[in-house]
């Protein structure tokens, strides 16, 4: 309190410089400009029941296939069993569980995706640029470290309850990762190369894209992995501000100690992790791996394919 | 060969390279007042890479910088594709100042006219042998069934045909710089950038290299700026050789001008070891006509065998194997000179006859 004392043994009992309460002006100001941000709240608020919306009216058997087809391509057949054995458990959790599951892999998408969108640039101009590093470093370290009650206040004061602003906290959370991996794949490209690119005559975008970025993609892919497992993570906290999904499942069982309802909405959440996790790593395999073929010439696309020729 | 086939394809007019945040200060200095390299490094905190550097290299030629690391020849080859920008000085390719072109410009010169082959091969990991080859044509457009031609050509060339679907990684070091040469060569462009491309491999596929790189070189006829920290194979591939040291260009000259002149004690240390024999030319070590016979007479030179005054020594040892007789130098018919056995063998060793007159036979 100011009204004490100053004593140099103890002088920070004395000083108040008011701190809480000049950032509570941010939380004014965030109640004041409410309406400037409506229109897009309600632009990316549509997009993401649309999403969701559309992952709901879709069967869940039919769903179920699909996505395991899409593993099957993405990261081989090892990996589309292990997602259809992972989402058959998912289902059989409980009568909810599907549908939970679909709107939390909705809002997890939609905070991904928009990672990508913020976080690859970024990372890219982290990685050429030591002075964009330097400055988004301390940004980056804050993002990861705040806890996220921190900021769910005054994005809920901003954007009131809901899935954008759910989308928002998590990528707040989950965006770090990405930003530094890319940096980091970026800068570990062989110096040697990208001057032989430039020797032979490569723009500057088609380095990054001939030959920084496809060499930096086992780097980004890890980058990517994290940023889901982190939007994972978030779907909890997500749901104090009435995100909807298996987190709300695990908030609501908490306030009435339920443990059984707890372990149906947690282990969803860990089956969901464990789908996106194998995927998006089954992704980094490169042409090699595949034995020098070509993603079309794989999995059930591949299979359809060869079906197509052998009958013609 | 005609005398437009025979233009500068390259010149560089002094280069200077000063690494350091206040190098454009430093070189200031340097012109104001003639610093040495070391009042520049503890004046301006700046490292003087390439000194004064000019020379020029004629069409079809292959032009050696040979020097040791650290010397500067890496930096003073990348000044030519302008991958390091000189801190003054300028190049020219063919009539065009490299240093005043525009960024389009620039990549057109290097992807169609200049290919560069690198000590670390510097190939792509992420993509076949054939990808890499045709890197140069793919950034310039060049549709894929061209490329496809193209890529065939280069690739039989160094002798790689059924390797194109391999990845870098799945080949032997010989095999991936041969895949570096077969990329340089790809866009048939009119000039070679070799920094140190077979110092990497072992001694045994070097030379390899080296034939195979000889024959496609005199076959494609490109002029080309090879570097090496190696006289040997500077002076096996070299036209001529330029000598570089503390990012000085010491000496320029042929094989045979380095070896048997070398410009101070640097250079000379460097040529000790060379062989001479196939280096060193009759017309060199013999002794003029007039003044053999005004030291020993007239004797007759009837059953003396005769060589050409370009025969190299090798030649003349075989020559000197099987008489007795010193060896005659003729040209056109004419003697000119003689070689004695002494004079031959001293040539070997590298040494000048250095008063014949006093020491006696």
């Amino acid at each position: 309190m100011v009204d004490k004392a100053f004593s140099l043994l103890d002088p920070f009992s004395a000083i108040d410089l008011d701190i809480d309460g000049r950032a509570g002006v941010v939380k004014q100001w965030a109640i004041e400009n409410r309406a400037a941000l409506q229109p897009i709240k309600t632009f990316f608020d549509g997009l993401i029941t649309g999403i969701e919306h559309l992952m709901q009216a879709i069967p869940p058997s039919v769903m179920l296939v699909m996505i395991v087809l899409v593993s099957w391509q993405a990261a081989g057949r090892r990996v589309g069993i292990v997602v259809a054995v992972a989402l058959i458990a998912l289902g059989l959790l409980s009568p909810e569980a599907w549908g939970l599951a679909m709107t939390t892999l909705a809002i997890v998408n939609s905070a991904v995706a928009l990672c990508i969108i913020i976080g690859l640039p970024m990372g890219v101009l982290a990685g050429k640029s030591d002075r964009f590093e330097g400055a988004i470093r301390p940004i980056l370290d804050t993002m990861q470290t705040i806890p996220a009650f921190v900021y769910l206040v005054p994005v809920v004061m901003l954007l009131g309850i809901g899935n954008v602003s759910g989308v928002i906290v998590t990528i707040i959370f989950a965006l770090p990762p990405l930003v530094r991996l890319t940096s980091l794949g970026i800068r570990g490209v062989n110096p040697g190369v990208v001057e032989a690119a430039r020797a032979f005559g490569a723009s500057p975008t088609q380095i990054l894209l001939k030959v920084e970025l496809p060499l930096a993609t086992p780097t980004i892919l890890a980058g990517l992995n994290q940023t889901i497992m982190l939007s994972l993570s978030m779907v909890v906290i997500a749901s104090m501000i009435s995100v909807r999904g298996l987190g709300n499942e695990v908030l609501r069982a908490m306030g009435r100690l339920d443990a059984g309802k707890a372990i149906v909405g947690g282990l969803g959440i860990v089956i969901l992790a464990i789908v996106l996790d194998r995927v998006t790593q089954g992704l980094g395999r490169s042409g090699r791996d595949r034995n020098h073929r070509h993603w079309w010439q794989d999995g059930p696309v591949g299979l359809i394919l060869s079906l197509f020729q052998k009958s013609a | 060969m005609t005398k437009s086939a025979r233009e500068d394809v390259i010149r560089c007019e002094g280069i200077w390279k000063i690494f350091g945040k206040r190098s454009h200060q430093a070189m200031e200095a340097i012109r104001a007042h003639g610093l040495s390299k070391r009042q520049i490094r503890e004046e301006f905190d700046c490292v003087v890479g390439v000194q004064d550097a000019s020379f020029s290299v004629k069409r079809g030629e292959i032009f050696c910088i040979m020097g040791l690391s650290g010397s500067g020849k890496s930096t003073l080859i990348r000044h030519i594709n302008r991958l390091i920008e000189p801190t003054s000085g300028s190049v020219i390719i063919e009539g065009q100042n490299v240093n005043a072109m525009n960024a389009r410009d620039l990549r057109a010169l290097r992807a169609e006219r200049i290919g560069m082959v690198f000590q670390s091969m510097a190939l792509m990991p992420h993509r076949t042998v054939r990808d890499n080859v045709v890197f140069s044509l793919e950034v310039r457009g060049v549709p894929e069934a061209e490329r496809a031609k193209v890529a065939a050509h280069a690739i039989e060339a160094v002798d790689l045909t059924g390797w194109e679907k391999k990845y870098p990684d799945e080949l032997s070091g010989g095999m991936q710089q041969r895949v570096g040469l077969a990329r340089a060569i790809a866009a048939d462009p009119t000039i070679l950038l070799m920094d140190e491309p077979f110092s990497a491999l072992d001694p045994l596929i070097r030379r390899q290299l080296q034939t195979t790189f000889m024959s496609l070189s005199a076959e494609l006829h490109k002029t080309t700026v090879f570097i090496t920290h190696d006289l040997d194979e500077a002076i096996r591939i070299g036209d001529r050789i330029a000598i570089m040291k503390d990012g000085v260009l010491v000496q320029i000259g042929t094989p045979e001008e380095i070896v048997t002149r070398p410009a101070d004690d640097y250079v000379a240390d460097f040529v000790a070891g060379i062989s001479k024999l196939d280096l060193v030319s009759a017309a060199r070590i013999m002794q003029p006509l007039d003044q053999y016979i005004a030291q020993r007479g007239d004797a007759g030179f009837a059953d003396w065998p005769a060589c050409h005054p370009e025969d190299k020594l090798n030649t003349l040892v075989d020559m000197a194997v099987g008489t007795d007789y010193p060896i005659l130098v003729k040209a056109e018919g004419a003697v000119i000179g003689v070689v004695s056995k002494r004079a031959l063998l001293r040539g070997i060793q590298g040494r000048e006859e250095a008063s014949p007159k006093a020491e006696t036979l």
